[in-house]
């Protein structure tokens, strides 16, 4: 028997407290506050209570009747649960962060209600359970970012906000035309584990330039590269929306989208027979190792875990690129680890720039003795994306370079270990000189009782982030860890 | 003339009997008389829709004379749907037009507009080609005379441009029935489409017709009218103009396309109109992207809407057609928004300029929500009726195997992605300097909210529109 109102009521919670939000005036600080960390936690209940049932084998599924002859689908698998539960987990930490980061100042009522509306269109678009539903949730991701983009209101945030637009309207446009060429050769396409069209004989040409088109679209906001320009620009958001954008929301949006293509749209033998994957583990490859390289020549840190970014998210892409199931489980688990990962690092960043108006890297020196928590946390997050036991990165690496030589794709290895040597090339220098230099000024004393670095409410998310980057490495091996749950995903699109 | 099908006189009886009664009263009960002449005709409309929908269509013959001597009048699917359409965006829009306008002229706003209504409900219900004409000179003439409603210069000369252009379209559709009655004998669509052969008499008759009425649309590059008469029209009466008026049109081109001329004509023809669609889309886009004055980027957005609805020509499916009827609909009720958005923002501020905007969402947030969800269907993002008619157009430009008509669709809404958030940026700049803003009227910044409500509901309930467009609708 199918559960029915679940994955409805997972929507509604940040979709109607979202709306609520823009009705109330700018002064209900506490009515906003409560009202956005009830919404985040009923959210994460939800998720645990769906992700218990999914485990136990029930189905969760909201449909209802859009066209004549296409419905809305809302259908919790175990896919979708590996992005919501990233997601719940994470909106509810960086609710808080949002909460003291932006207080004092102006426009919180839009802020958290487009943020809200942020989420909601994340869980749409992790819940969507055919390609209609994906794309309308995919859009209204893009429309509810860009109010939070251009958030600050000045001249630099417009332009960032016409750089995201052009980017993602475009791509929105060309997913867009591979929905519609999908949808006349196949009907509407379900989303069903080993793919709905492995079942479409012929097409082949069409099947290749739909998936084409799909991927194209994608690709934009998953910031592969070349279509990857308008992420390190949107850095001017307030850090709350960088860290949502980077770790959740619009590039794992992109990533979790291809990752449907080519498993549940298309299903791996399909596209290992189109043979139109190869071209996406050079397009990922190429992606990492520009993305590395990039982050090495930036001076600003935002900008530098921007490029850091593109790089990352890559990984994912070439994981699931790959035929066979280990490096498909690392590329997954790394839509989870990533986003812990740099969470972390963009908590951390917010937390320098918010207390000591430390913005590009060299000005870092030293600070790990003012600030020694948020500089713990951003060293192991470091770490974690150089890929050092124990922290979470490592198993992905890991995964990645054992598929990768299961797929007899020895190159790629050699991708892998170049791009770690790069991580470490940008990250090194800054975990050294935050703890082993000396400032090269005199920083403004505290000003906060009992020794608090900065705020509870920004300290408290960044410390809970960098511990669960590590708890997920250390605990991997347990079932209902990221990569437990991953191997149970991977099971079922490769069973024959 | 007995039951259901007596039903279909209200729609038009109604507006009638209010103009007259407006224009008899006057002044200290226009907003009574607008108040209940609204909500009656609604629900006449509304209605006649669920008959409609639940009995199938309903023809009815006025004063008892049948076809082929007397006057059809006919209620399908896509009949009523254009009834509650006008009904609705009509409705909203007149309600703040009589907030918006001064008082001499709302005395005078109201008979006219609810000739109008009358005029467009008798169209849309008509079934043969020469009652089409007359309603469509009833609808042109009650037009000319809401553009120039303030008396001043740039209303008077809009209404001037307008006028010089629909009458040769009327002449032009004149002579195109005229040709057709000479040859076949019939002015009952129904009959004409029975009887219609291919050859020159049709096709000339056919190319009359449709420049014609292309003129009174505007279809490109017959639009030079347009942006000089949307721009000096009061905005209420642009925004009745844009939305429903030039819908009539091409309602008629539509029907007398879809039902007549199609079987008999060369698709070649077909690729022309589609071509000008093409044409208007790409220049009407590009113009909007040029414009300094707010009004007028609406108003070229116009030109490239309807651009959108003639690429149904050439594709001519089930799909396609419900699509355009579709973008016809949810453009109604977008457009009107934004017109009467646009309004409210001179009101508030006096300033024309796109720049006008700055600073402004947080002060009138209703007005700026409007201006997004409006522009949001106008792009056709989801979830709006403009993209449940993008996606049907799309899906018959690829089924049809057309598909650089879906190239044209989606340059086309990337074009206008660029104007429409052109202005929507603009809100989030801070107020500048200098600038006071006069408050607006709640009710002023609800009629704009509601409408763009209506392109939103489009967009997530469609089936409900679709299943009532297939009511007797051409296989």
């Amino acid at each position: 028997m199918k559960n029915t109102w679940l994955p409805m009521c997972v929507l509604l919670s940040s979709l109607l407290p979202g709306l609520i939000i823009f009705l109330l005036s700018e002064e209900a600080r506490r009515t906003r506050t409560v009202l956005n960390l009830t919404a985040a936690a009923t959210k994460l209940l939800l998720t645990a209570a769906m992700a218990w049932g999914v485990f136990q084998g029930r189905q969760y599924e909201t449909r209802v009747s859009f066209f004549p002859n296409a419905d809305l689908v809302l259908r919790a698998d175990s896919f979708s649960l590996l992005f919501i539960t990233l997601s719940a987990v994470l909106w509810f930490v960086t609710t808080i962060y949002a909460v003291g980061y932006l207080e004092g100042t102006g426009h919180r009522s839009r802020f958290f209600g487009f943020f809200s509306l942020c989420v909601a269109s994340t869980m749409g678009i992790a819940l969507a359970g055919n390609l209609l539903t994906f794309f309308l949730f995919y859009e209204m991701l893009t429309l509810s970012t860009y109010p939070l983009v251009i958030h600050r209101g000045t001249k630099e945030a417009l332009r960032a906000g016409n750089v995201y637009l052009r980017y993602t309207l475009s791509g929105a446009t060309l997913l867009l035309a591979g929905v519609v060429l999908l949808y006349t050769l196949a009907g509407t396409v379900e989303f069903t584990e080993r793919g709905a069209l492995s079942a479409v004989s012929g097409h082949r040409t069409e099947l290749v330039v739909a998936f084409g088109l799909l991927i194209g679209g994608l690709a934009v906001k998953a910031a592969l590269v070349p279509f990857h320009g308008w992420l390190p620009v949107a850095m001017v958001a307030p850090a709350p929306v960088s860290a949502l954008l980077h770790a959740v929301a619009v590039v794992k949006a992109g990533a979790f989208g291809i990752t449907r293509v080519i498993y549940d749209v298309y299903g791996v033998y399909l596209v290992h027979d189109l043979g139109v994957t190869r071209p996406l583990a050079v397009v990922a490859a190429i992606t990492i190792l520009y993305g590395s390289l990039k982050a090495l020549q930036q001076g600003d840190l935002k900008r530098r875990l921007a490029y850091s970014t593109v790089s990352q998210v890559a990984y994912i892409v070439l994981g699931i690129s790959i035929f066979g199931t280990v490096s498909t489980i690392g590329g997954l688990v790394h839509l989870v680890h990533q986003g812990v990962m740099k969470i972390t690092l963009f908590f951390c960043a917010g937390n320098y720039a918010e207390e000591l108006h430390l913005h590009r890297v060299k000005e870092l020196r030293g600070v790990g003795r003012r600030m020694p928590l948020t500089t713990a946390a951003f060293t192991i997050a470091a770490l974690g994306m150089i890929g050092i036991p124990p922290v979470a990165g490592f198993i992905t690496k890991w995964y990645l370079g054992i598929g990768a030589l299961e797929a007899n794709e020895p190159w790629l290895v050699v991708v892998l270990l170049v791009s770690s040597l790069l991580n470490a090339g940008y990250f090194l220098p800054i975990v050294y000189s935050a703890w082993f230099q000396a400032p090269r000024e005199d920083w403004k004393p505290s000003t906060r009782p009992r020794g608090w670095e900065i705020g509870w409410a920004l300290l408290f998310p960044t410390v809970v982030t960098a511990v669960l980057s590590v708890a997920a490495g250390l605990f991997a091996g347990a079932e209902l860890s990221p990569l437990g749950w991953t191997r149970l995903i991977t099971d079922r699109e490769f069973r024959p | 003339m007995t039951g259901a099908s007596a039903l279909m006189a209200w729609p038009v009886i109604i507006p009638l009997l209010g103009a007259v009664l407006a224009l008899l009263v006057g002044r200290p009960a226009v907003r009574l008389i607008a108040g209940v002449t609204s909500v009656a005709t609604l629900s006449a409309s509304a209605v006649l829709a669920w008959e409609v929908a639940h009995r199938g269509v309903l023809r009815q013959s006025i004063g008892g004379w049948g076809v082929p001597l007397g006057i059809e009048w006919r209620a399908d699917g896509l009949a009523v749907l254009m009834l509650l359409t006008i009904a609705l965006v009509g409705s909203l829009t007149s309600v703040h037009a009589l907030d918006h306008l001064p008082d001499r002229e709302d005395r005078e706003f109201l008979p006219l507009w609810l000739l109008v209504w009358c005029a467009l409900n008798a169209l849309v219900l008509s079934a043969d080609a020469f009652n089409l004409y007359v309603t469509l000179e009833l609808t042109t003439l009650g037009a000319v005379a809401l553009i120039a409603v303030r008396r001043d210069l740039p209303g008077l000369d809009g209404g001037l441009r307008y006028l010089l252009f629909a009458l040769p379209g009327s002449l032009c559709y004149l002579l195109g029935i005229a040709l057709l009655y000479g040859a076949y004998a019939a002015l009952d669509v129904g009959l004409l489409a029975e009887r219609v052969q291919p050859g020159p008499v049709t096709w000339v008759a056919a190319a009359l017709v449709t420049v014609g009425l292309c003129l009174k649309t505007p279809l490109f590059p017959l639009h030079v009218w347009l942006p000089p008469t949307y721009a000096g029209a009061p905005t209420p009466v642009t925004a009745l103009l844009s939305a429903l008026i030039s819908k009539g049109s091409y309602y008629v081109l539509f029907r007398l396309w879809m039902e007549v001329f199609a079987p008999v004509m060369d698709a070649q023809v077909a690729q022309l109109l589609g071509l000008l669609g093409a044409a208007a889309v790409i220049w009407g886009s590009l113009l909007a992207l040029l414009q300094s004055q707010l009004k007028r980027v609406v108003a070229y957005s116009s030109v490239a809407q309807i651009g959108y609805m003639f690429l149904v020509f050439p594709m001519a499916t089930e799909d396609a057609r419900a699509g355009a009827i579709y973008l016809v609909v949810s453009h109604a009720a977008a457009k009107a928004s934004m017109f009467v958005a646009v309004g409210n923002i001179h009101q508030a501020v006096g300033i024309t300029a796109l720049g006008g905007v700055q600073g402004l969402a947080g002060r009138m947030p209703f007005t700026f929500l409007a201006l997004g969800l409006g522009g949001i269907s106008l792009i056709g993002i989801p979830p709006s009726g403009g993209f449940i008619a993008k996606w049907l157009l799309l899906n018959a430009s690829i089924a049809t195997g057309q598909w650089w008509w879906g190239v044209v669709l989606l340059v086309g809404s990337l074009l206008s992605a660029a104007y429409v958030f052109r202005i929507l940026r603009g809100s989030f700049l801070p107020l500048p300097e200098g600038v006071t803003v006069r408050a607006i009227p709640l009710g002023n910044e609800l009629a704009p909210f509601a409408l763009a409500l209506i392109a939103l509901v489009l967009g997530l309930v469609p089936w409900f529109p679709l299943d009532l467009l297939a009511v007797g609708a051409a296989r």
